[in-house]
């Protein structure tokens, strides 16, 4: 039983969610991503691990309200069971060898890039975290990515809490004032790592970023993840979720995200009369 | 009792094509008793059984048959399961064209005593009669532990548990059962019957966790650890094969994989099923084995008007079963074959429209024995099509090997094996199904689970003699 133990919004749309699960608690590592079913019914969708605790079995999940499935995830309470929670999945993000890093987060990528940040920060390692939101009322995680980072840059994109203006410039600023970064790790929408990754391949920096596209088993069986990395055909559930940015065809990746576009309105206005009809 | 020397076997009943085209439910409809006896009774019962010899879990068919003859099902039912796990599950899906009845001596003036058939009818009178319980074993105090609820793994788990063994079976996806939930479609295989197929394993006491991904949540030297004395991997075939040409990652290309997952395991066929499928008009299906067959059926019943079965050697060299591809042609599943497409083609939106093909022609037989397609000079043309399924097969499942030091698989990443018993590199550690092999079909890795089980069941007893 994959017990949901606590749940909390962070923002209008984003909320916390620790479960318990100890096997995959046991064996997560940042980088790495669960996918869960609400119930017996529901689709099976990939989430990001955003924390662990080995000792207490628990995997925390931080997740977007985006969806019919989401919504479905964000309807259960404290105290009910998910029907399934498989994991950790994906390969971890690797941590070798990096002594100065910028790990840049976009919304609720956040919740991902911020458990690489903490990890690289406790192994030693200079973290300097650029975290971008639309406005300050979707901000999150400002407090854990403060403790996890030698410096931290916050961006809105309407300049209501930090500084304004995107995630790139304040990354492009850090590198021109002479951080010589080892490697950047950018995760957040896809327009906003492609930009990333334009911004450091000028300054050849190698840069990771974390891929998120549509997926059904996560175990290597479907190929519906597939990407085109440097030309060649990559799953993102087994030979990912991490790949070099400047390898990844981001163009593609966008468009196939965009797959099932009319379905997913259909089924979200579906969720949305049904629980608007259990509210009345 | 009377021979029955009729030279053709009892017909099968079926759905009419036109009305199952446009549903899930099953196609073949079994035989009724009568029909059963009486076709029981055109078995020889010759002395010299070549079925057996060609079926891979060495079912004693003539003895089965017999039963069925005498009108014994539950007789016949016993003789069945004391080789077979699956039974109602191989009655339906294996290729028995080219095993048992392949070899049936009825088969060499007429046609071939209908042994699946009566396998299958077998198999659903014992679910939907028999009340008894199956029979749980004494437990002779180890464990073996099982990677992948296929067919396999489960008949694997089946033999070890009649044995004696505490079997655990890990499973990946969150339901029991492999390719026979995600992979064959309702239509071919109801789902009901692979539950109850499983339940009877349950029952025998073998312990079945699903969400369990080995190699990511436990590692094969954790299972050692944790008191399991021999581990059988049969974690299946893997990721999907594309062809590599350009146009592959546009909207509306699928593998067979995930178009059929899509539909089986998640549901995409059912009315207000949240998993979301294409709306298909016109699609082209590439490959010509079972899955394409089952992807190709199921476009159809989920409303195209026209599917194309796409593939680059000849009608003769189809590699499904024969049924299957009868069955497709009456749902008018058209066959284009000595045809390979070259290029996918996308609109404005990035969806596909349509898929540039070339003409093929037989050349000299390759290392497979069968003849090599040449690419026909001039023969280029466009196929207009909103989506394309491929269907050219699989490779194996990186998780176990990147994750067991000393695990020897070989370039493609099979895991190599000792031959029959399924021994790996690795003490302890036997493989088979489509793991060590590549995609092949549901009875062979059911032979190799049996074989493996074997071998198991007489490493340990060696181990503690």
């Amino acid at each position: 039983m994959f017990t949901i133990l606590k749940k909390e919004r962070l923002n209008p749309t984003v909320s916390r969610m620790v479960v318990k699960a100890p096997f995959v608690a046991r064996k997560a590592e940042p980088g790495q991503f669960i996918i869960f079913r609400a119930h017996e019914d529901s689709e099976r969708i990939p989430l990001t691990i955003a924390d662990f605790d080995r000792e207490a079995g628990t995997v925390t999940v931080i997740y977007q309200i985006v969806g019919a499935s989401t919504m479905e995830l964000d309807a259960m309470r404290e105290g009910e069971a998910l029907c399934d929670f498989v994991g950790p999945l994906g390969k971890p993000t690797q941590t070798d060898g990096i002594k100065k890093v910028a790990v840049v987060g976009g919304g609720v990528g956040c919740a991902i890039a911020y458990p690489v940040a903490r990890k690289l920060h406790d192994l030693g390692c200079e973290v300097h975290a650029v975290v971008g939101f639309r406005s300050s009322d979707l901000v999150i995680l400002e407090e854990e990515f403060a403790a996890a980072s030698d410096r931290l840059i916050l961006m809105t994109d309407d300049g209501s809490r930090g500084e304004k203006g995107l995630v790139t410039a304040a990354l492009e600023k850090l590198i021109e004032e002479g951080n010589a970064y080892d490697e950047v790790i950018a995760i957040g929408p896809l327009v906003m790592m492609k930009f990333v990754c334009a911004v450091t391949k000028r300054y050849g920096i190698k840069t990771v970023v974390s891929m998120n596209p549509i997926m059904i088993d996560g175990t290597g069986m479907c190929g519906g993840c597939r990407l085109t990395v440097g030309g060649e055909t990559k799953f993102a559930c087994v030979d990912g979720p991490d790949f070099d940015g400047h390898l990844v065809d981001f163009d593609e990746a966008m468009k196939r995200g965009t797959m099932y576009r009319e379905f997913e309105q259909h089924a979200r206005e579906a969720s949305c009369n049904l629980l608007n009809r259990e509210v009345q | 009792m009377a021979r029955n020397m009729d030279m053709k076997k009892c017909p099968m009943p079926a759905q009419d094509p036109d009305v199952r085209s446009r549903n899930f439910d099953e196609v073949a409809l079994g035989y009724t008793w009568e029909m059963a006896v009486g076709e029981a009774r055109r078995c020889l019962n010759c002395p010299k059984k070549p079925c057996v010899s060609a079926c891979p879990v060495q079912i004693d068919i003539p003895a089965f048959i017999e039963r069925v003859a005498a009108e014994d099902m539950e007789g016949a039912y016993r003789v069945l399961s004391a080789s077979s796990a699956l039974p109602a599950v191989c009655g339906r899906v294996c290729p028995q064209e080219s095993q048992c009845e392949g070899k049936c001596v009825r088969g060499v003036k007429g046609e071939p005593v209908a042994i699946g058939r009566l396998e299958r009818f077998v198999a659903d009178w014992h679910r939907e009669h028999a009340g008894e319980a199956p029979h749980k074993p004494q437990q002779n105090g180890h464990k073996v532990a099982v990677i992948g609820a296929g067919p396999s793994g489960l008949t694997a788990a089946g033999d070890l548990a009649k044995l004696g063994y505490q079997v655990t079976v890990y499973e990946a996806l969150h339901t029991a059962g492999g390719v026979l939930v995600y992979g064959i479609p309702e239509f071919r295989l109801p789902k009901q019957i692979v539950r109850q197929e499983i339940d009877g394993l349950r029952a025998m006491g073998v312990e079945i966790f699903t969400n369990m991904v080995i190699g990511k949540v436990l590692t094969i030297d954790e299972l050692f650890e944790m008191g399991f004395e021999a581990v059988y991997i049969a974690s299946g075939a893997g990721l999907p094969r594309f062809m590599g040409i350009p146009g592959e990652s546009l909207k509306g290309v699928y593998s067979a994989n995930e178009y059929l997952t899509r539909i089986n395991l998640m549901k995409a066929y059912l009315p207000g099923s949240k998993t979301p499928i294409m709306k298909s008009n016109r699609v082209a299906v590439v490959g010509g084995g079972n899955v394409a067959m089952d992807a190709a059926r199921s476009a159809r019943r989920l409303g195209a008007q026209e599917v194309t079965i796409v593939y680059r050697r000849g009608m003769q060299e189809l590699p499904a079963r024969r049924e299957e591809v009868e069955h497709a042609m009456e749902e008018g599943i058209v066959f284009r074959t000595l045809t390979n497409p070259v290029e996918v083609l996308g609109d404005e939106n990035g969806f596909v429209r349509g898929m540039r093909c070339v003409e093929m022609e037989l050349g000299e037989p390759d290392a497979s024995g069968r003849r090599r397609p040449v690419v026909k000079e001039g023969s280029e043309f466009t196929l207009d099509v909103d989506t394309m399924i491929m269907a050219i097969g699989t490779s194996p499942n990186p998780l176990i090997r990147s994750t067991t030091p000393g695990l020897e698989t070989n370039r493609h990443g099979c895991i190599v094996t000792n031959g029959e018993d399924g021994l790996t590199s690795r003490e302890g550690v036997y493989a088979g199904g489509d793991a060590v092999t590549g995609a092949a079909t549901v009875i062979l890795a059911m032979g190799a689970g049996k074989q493996a089980a074997r071998a198991i069941d007489a490493y340990i007893r060696e181990k503690h003699a």
